[in-house]
């Protein structure tokens, strides 16, 4: 079984979300899920110190998207010979935008801004270990949703 | 004196720099360079300097970490004040605002502000070893996600909400290009056309490898002096620092920012302005202008399509006018208000601890005149902007 990138900032299976933390206190919504071990709300209005686990919107809306057509520096790991990857980061309707690697086989000419992106996990470039991404919607591409989570 | 010069602020007596390239020179001794040439320039003595505060660079070891300490042994124990700063690309405009508030709380009359670096080629990547709760790590670590990625969402959202174009982007490079071609400082000192600059790879989409700034080695020096000891020393009609703002984003920050994988949560309610706009307008509150008032302004090309997005964020056009600014020659050195007359880090390239104070150079050389071949006609009023990483970031503007 693989195990995801990063412990516990997202959930796998069909239906995979990003996990985000509320205050208890304001409702403020975070992500990645950091909050709570730095112990304190960021809103400055707010006090509060307790925090619940939440999962966030599947499905969001593209801010903004690139890709990276020259193999970025370590600690990123590139397959050799290096492919190049796109990137997009996604407004969720919780008003977070989230930055994410687009699904294989997507480039930036499946995206534009304010299009519909939805939340899938697949396996990281190099190695087996598991990773969100962004799959864009509506893009042309025929793509069953979870696919990418159950190779 | 005008309303202009009234008010708070301190003089700039002095500026100066070492040539921006790869020298294969130390950072010290570029830093040294810029600080004496600045000396020279202010006609200042060593021995007079009170206050020596240096710019940090995180790549040069211990004398990085201590730069304030390092530049002032190199100079020769005066036995001044001292103070280092950092704050990514806002660390020149932080050791200023160090400066100039001890110099207007009266404990300081003249002081050194100096910032070098030597920066390695490729890529700017977080520091060896495995942190999983740093954020500048996690975002190279998990998503591959480099400066230029971020410079390019920026970028495509230009194209995809107001129709900026790839040519848009190049004309910038084309623009300050001109610019730098008689900068005696800058690294790059060619023309380049459109073609050139589409016909690069591209790093990241839409950005090809000259939209984006180079890394550099490079070092600026300011000296900044009381108004009364500007008297004494007998300096008529000085550039003047009216502000430094060096605010912190307000929460909720709602636009991407680099290193960060994601933004705060807006909870529905956009914020009323961005950081980068309230960068620019605390600046401007505390020199008491206004974006009319502004002849000139050196801003972070990063990237060229980031220059588009300053000049709204400073409030010289509307948001998503700033093509249209462009096209028109607005922005050009005989325009209406020239961007990066100095060439900006599109000729000079990025090292980081001195970019802010080279801002604050090129535009003492323009209001007194100096510019010599890139020169803004009787200019009086300019402002810097730059944003570092992780809610760093300044403006600074300067009067005559």
């Amino acid at each position: 079984m693989t195990a995801p990138a990063i412990e516990g900032w997202f959930t796998t299976g069909p239906d995979p979300t990003l996990t985000g933390e509320r205050c208890t206190t304001c409702t403020t919504v975070y992500f990645p899920p950091t909050i709570a071990a730095s112990g304190f709300c960021r809103n400055p209005a707010c006090s509060g110190e307790e925090f619940e686990r939440v999962q966030l919107s599947r499905r969001g809306r593209v801010w903004s998207y690139t890709d990276a057509q020259y193999q970025p520096p370590k600690p990123y790991s590139a397959p050799e010979p290096f492919e190049p990857f796109a990137l997009a980061a996604v407004e969720l309707p919780e008003g977070i935008v989230v930055l994410g690697q687009v699904a294989r086989g997507y480039g930036v000419g499946d995206l534009k801004v304010g299009a519909e992106a939805e939340l899938v996990v697949e396996p990281e470039a190099v190695g087996d270990k598991l990773i969100w991404k962004w799959l864009p919607l509506g893009s042309g591409h025929v793509t069953e949703l979870g696919e990418e989570a159950d190779q | 004196m005008s309303a202009r010069t009234s008010g708070p602020g301190v003089a700039v007596a002095g500026v100066g720099m070492h040539p921006w390239g790869k020298w294969g020179r130390s950072f010290v001794q570029y830093g040294v360079h810029a600080a004496r040439a600045a000396l020279t320039d202010a006609g200042v003595a060593w021995t007079d300097v009170d206050l020596v505060v240096g710019g940090e660079t995180v790549r040069n070891g211990y004398g990085g970490y201590v730069a304030g300490s390092t530049f002032a042994q190199a100079l020769g124990w005066n036995g001044a004040r001292i103070a280092t700063s950092y704050a990514a690309c806002a660390t020149g405009a932080q050791a200023l605002d160090t400066a100039r508030a001890r110099i207007l709380a009266g404990l300081s009359e003249v002081a050194l502000v100096v910032g070098a670096d030597t920066t390695p080629k490729g890529f700017l990547a977080p520091n060896a070893g495995e942190r999983w709760d740093d954020p500048d790590w996690l975002r190279f670590r998990l998503l591959g996600m480099t400066n230029p990625a971020y410079f390019a969402m920026y970028a495509r959202r230009r194209m995809d909400l107001y129709g900026a174009t790839s040519e848009d982007f190049a004309q910038v490079k084309v623009k300050n290009s001109k610019h730098g071609l008689n900068n005696p400082n800058a690294r790059y000192r060619k023309e380049v056309a459109v073609e050139d600059v589409l016909a690069s790879a591209v790093v990241s989409d839409p950005l090809h490898l000259l939209d984006i700034c180079a890394t550099s080695d490079g070092a600026a020096a300011v000296i900044l002096v009381s108004d009364d000891y500007a008297r004494r020393h007998g300096l008529v009609d000085p550039v003047r620092m009216k502000a430094v703002s060096t605010v912190t984003p307000t929460f909720p920050n709602t636009v991407l920012d680099m290193p960060m994988l994601s933004t705060d949560s807006s909870g529905g309610v956009e914020p009323e302005r961005t950081f980068k706009e309230s960068l620019a307008l605390a600046a401007y509150e505390e020199a008491g202008l206004g974006p009319e008032d502004v002849d000139v302004a050196e801003v972070y090309d990063l990237s060229t399509a980031l220059e588009l997005d300053w000049i709204e964020d400073l409030g010289l056009c509307k948001r998503g006018e700033a093509e249209s600014l462009l096209r028109a020659g607005d922005t050009t050195v005989g325009g209406r208000i020239p961007v990066n007359p100095s060439g900006g880090l599109a000729c000079f390239g990025e090292a980081v601890p001195a970019q802010a104070l080279a801002q604050v150079c090129e535009l003492t050389w323009q209001l007194r005149g100096q510019a010599e071949g890139r020169q803004v006609e009787g200019a009086r009023v300019g402002i810097t902007a730059n944003q570092g990483l992780f809610g760093h970031g300044s403006a600074v503007v300067l009067t005559r």
